[in-house]
């Protein structure tokens, strides 16, 4: 039987929707009649409007999606002056303030405290300005990832750019694409370095080189740069998969014949009457990469598919745990001479203000153009040798680093119980005051200069905590009786040509303990590994238990004021916090 | 009186007649000998995979964790609060739960 979502979506859903959410928006959020109320929001998604958690009735998420992470010249000035003026709510973030813009791990942005009479004007500055909203959530097409710097990457095997915005341009807003049984994640990388994460992505398009020609005497043969195809990847619900070879590789021109065969198989054969087996992951695990190869050639493209081509995976460094470029981090050359700057923004959250500074300053030592990383960083490109100093001694660089300390640069955040509904466990607050301890108290071996840290609130695993070298992931526990939030520790995750997922080695340890209990790995780490040993070649050589017992909780003199559930506030760092003294819904003001 | 039951936004909540009304990340002490080996399952309300009535009760099917000794799974059909009136109302977060097959 479909689900009551399937049922929905079958009524109304995709562009269809947007009239009514802007007849919604003009009458007011009262205006949705109550027994319609679950319903329409879940159709909101499609359109990027997220509904808060309870205690914050009537605000949503807003999520706009930037194709590759690309903000073009003023779009950042848009994100900062919408966050400034509409971002506004009834809570003030003790931290961030309160109009903040947060970069997410797909690089897209997510706005918060919207309210729904305020988004016709809205959609209309980002439509004026290039962004839209469309399909950042909901079942279809979700934001294309890829390596952010694509097009200008010094390291590039082919551009990916014109190729993700080929395939933005053909799924956004397709009908025929537009309801699918769950998300659909595609990730598009053309650099050597892997900094597309394909491998956690539903379909992946990843840089490879096939030989064509010689088919008859004397043709000569030539090496192609196209994509090989992976299909089945994602990290959420204790179910991660890497995505699976299908044996296709694709030239450029084909990437939208391809994927559409492939976002159409998953339309069609897709589990629509369970939510929880609807991603593709599940059809590949039921399937096999041989029969999605066979069903996609045999009923959904009218070519011969060509079989895999020669990949460089070998040089995959992204988020890898060793080698250069684990993230995008720093003054790098960009192929036209000039260079791309990698600053890290802490757990992806910018305030208003910084965002706006930032954009002036992306104009004045660059294009103006401003790249969001699947790592929450920004990247501000264009910017040629003779400005890179003065652009560097910039103030605002002294907050968001390109040289940061390694806590603060590896560190990856979701959204947590300030505003989402699954989640635990606080988060993203919660990270900052993790890795400002951790800089302040502890020290990595010399040459280790990364150290990533991720903290997811549950199971969906938003801030990809199985591809870290620490893996923090949202609990529960008693503490001296008393319920407290708590995380699970797992190590040794990451990206590369061998990905590999953390392994979960020490369960529900207290929130105020686990500052200490990386202090302690940490230690045990520096003390234990062999000469020049990366944290994640460590973990691999040792089994589950001594690595529990490297982690050893314990507290210190890290505070943690969010002990208590914060999920039963109606905004955790609120004065009043308590349900009870909820803000009433904005229509009501 | 047709009372609306929903597990929505990917299993985090239950709602009831268009209102959200459980949620997940509470503790709840269940009796449920088949789930792990503790006298008491101490669970960790990670995701609603089903929800139903029996009677006057609504019920639900929970994905979580057992903090006393770290078993995960689905548990069978645990109470979660009754409907009187036309009006749902939880069941006492500290109650010990009996959980049906």
């Amino acid at each position: 039987m479909p689900t009551d979502v399937e049922n929905w979506k079958s009524e109304a859903y995709g562009n269809e929707v947007r009239d009514r959410l802007f007849e919604f928006a003009e009458e007011g959020y009262e205006s949705i009649p109550d027994d319609e109320r679950d319903a329409w929001f879940e159709r909101f998604k499609w359109w990027g409007l997220y509904h808060q958690r309870n205690g914050q009735e009537g605000y949503f998420m807003m999520r706009i999606g930037t194709p590759n992470g690309v903000l073009e010249p003023g779009q950042l000035r848009t994100v900062g002056e919408i966050a400034d003026e509409y971002a506004r709510g009834p809570g003030t973030n003790p931290v961030f303030g309160d109009a903040y813009a947060d970069f997410t791990t797909r690089q897209s942005i997510q706005l918060h405290w919207i309210e729904l009479s305020d988004v016709p004007a809205i959609f209309e500055k980002l439509e004026e300005n290039g962004l839209s909203t469309q399909q950042a959530c909901g079942d279809s097409w979700r934001n294309i990832v890829g390596n952010p710097v694509a097009g200008k990457d010094g390291q590039e095997v082919i551009d990916a750019w014109p190729v993700i915005a080929e395939l933005n341009e053909t799924f956004k807003g397709n009908d025929d694409h537009a309801n699918l049984p769950r998300k659909w994640k595609v990730s598009v990388t053309g650099s050597a370095d892997g900094s597309g994460q394909g491998d956690i992505n539903d379909l992946a398009f990843e840089p490879a080189y096939k030989t064509v020609g010689g088919a008859g005497d004397g043709d000569e043969t030539e090496d192609v740069v196209g994509f090989n195809v992976r299909v089945g990847g994602g990290l959420a619900r204790n179910e991660p998969r890497l995505a699976r070879d299908i044996d296709v590789w694709v030239p450029p021109e084909r990437v939208s014949d391809v994927a559409g065969g492939l976002s159409a198989l998953f339309r069609d054969n897709g589990d629509r009457e369970d939510r929880y087996n609807a991603r593709v992951k599940f059809l590949v695990d039921e399937w096999g990469a041989d029969e999605v190869r066979e069903t996609l050639q045999e009923e959904y493209v009218d070519f011969e598919l060509e079989t895999a081509g020669r990949d460089v995976r070998e040089e995959y460094s992204y988020n890898a745990g060793e080698g250069e470029r684990n993230d995008l981090i720093g003054v790098h050359g960009q192929k036209d001479g000039t260079n791309f700057v990698g600053l890290n923004v802490l757990v992806g959250r910018m305030g208003a203000a910084d965002v706006l500074n930032l954009a002036d300053l992306a104009e004045e030592y660059g294009s103006g153009e401003v790249r969001l990383s699947q790592r929450q960083n920004v990247i501000v490109t264009d910017v040629p040798d003779d400005a890179i100093d003065e652009f560097l001694d910039e103030p605002l660089l002294d907050h968001y680093s390109p040289s940061p300390s390694p806590f603060m640069r590896g560190s990856v955040a979701c959204t947590g119980t300030e505003f989402c509904s699954l989640s635990i466990v606080e988060t993203k607050n919660r990270q900052v005051r993790f890795a400002r301890w951790l800089k302040a108290n502890v020290d990595l071996p010399d040459d280790v200069d990364e150290f990533h840290i991720h903290l997811s609130g549950c199971t969906a695993s938003c801030a990809q905590p199985q591809i870290a070298d620490v893996s923090l992931r949202g609990m529960k526990t008693r503490k001296d009786g008393d319920p407290v939030e708590a995380l699970d520790v797992g190590l040794g995750g990451g990206l590369g040509e061998d990905p590999q997922f953390a392994r979960w080695v020490t369960q529900r340890v207290p929130v105020d303990e686990v500052p200490g209990a990386i202090a302690n790995l940490v230690e045990s780490f520096a003390a234990e590994r062999d000469e020049d040993e990366s944290f994640r070649a460590f973990v691999a050589g040792h089994d589950d238990d001594e690595l529990d017992a490297f982690v050893d909780p314990e507290e210190t003199d890290y505070e943690d004021p969010m002990m208590h559930n914060t999920k039963r506030t109606w905004y955790p760092y609120a004065e009043n916090d308590s349900m009870e003294d909820a803000p009433s819904t904005p229509a009501d003001d | 009186m047709t009372t609306r039951l929903r597990v929505l936004d990917d299993g985090a909540w239950i709602s009831v007649d268009d209102s959200r009304e459980v949620r997940v990340s509470e503790l709840w002490r269940l009796d449920a000998p088949g789930f792990c080996a503790c006298d008491l399952v101490d669970l960790v309300v990670e995701n609603f995979q089903e929800v139903g009535v029996d009677g006057a009760g609504v019920e639900a099917r929970v994905y979580g964790q057992c903090i006393a000794c770290g078993a995960t799974g689905t548990t069978g059909w645990v109470p979660i609060g009754r409907v009187r009136g036309g009006e749902f109302t939880e069941i006492d977060r500290s109650a010990v739960r009996r959980v049906g097959p």
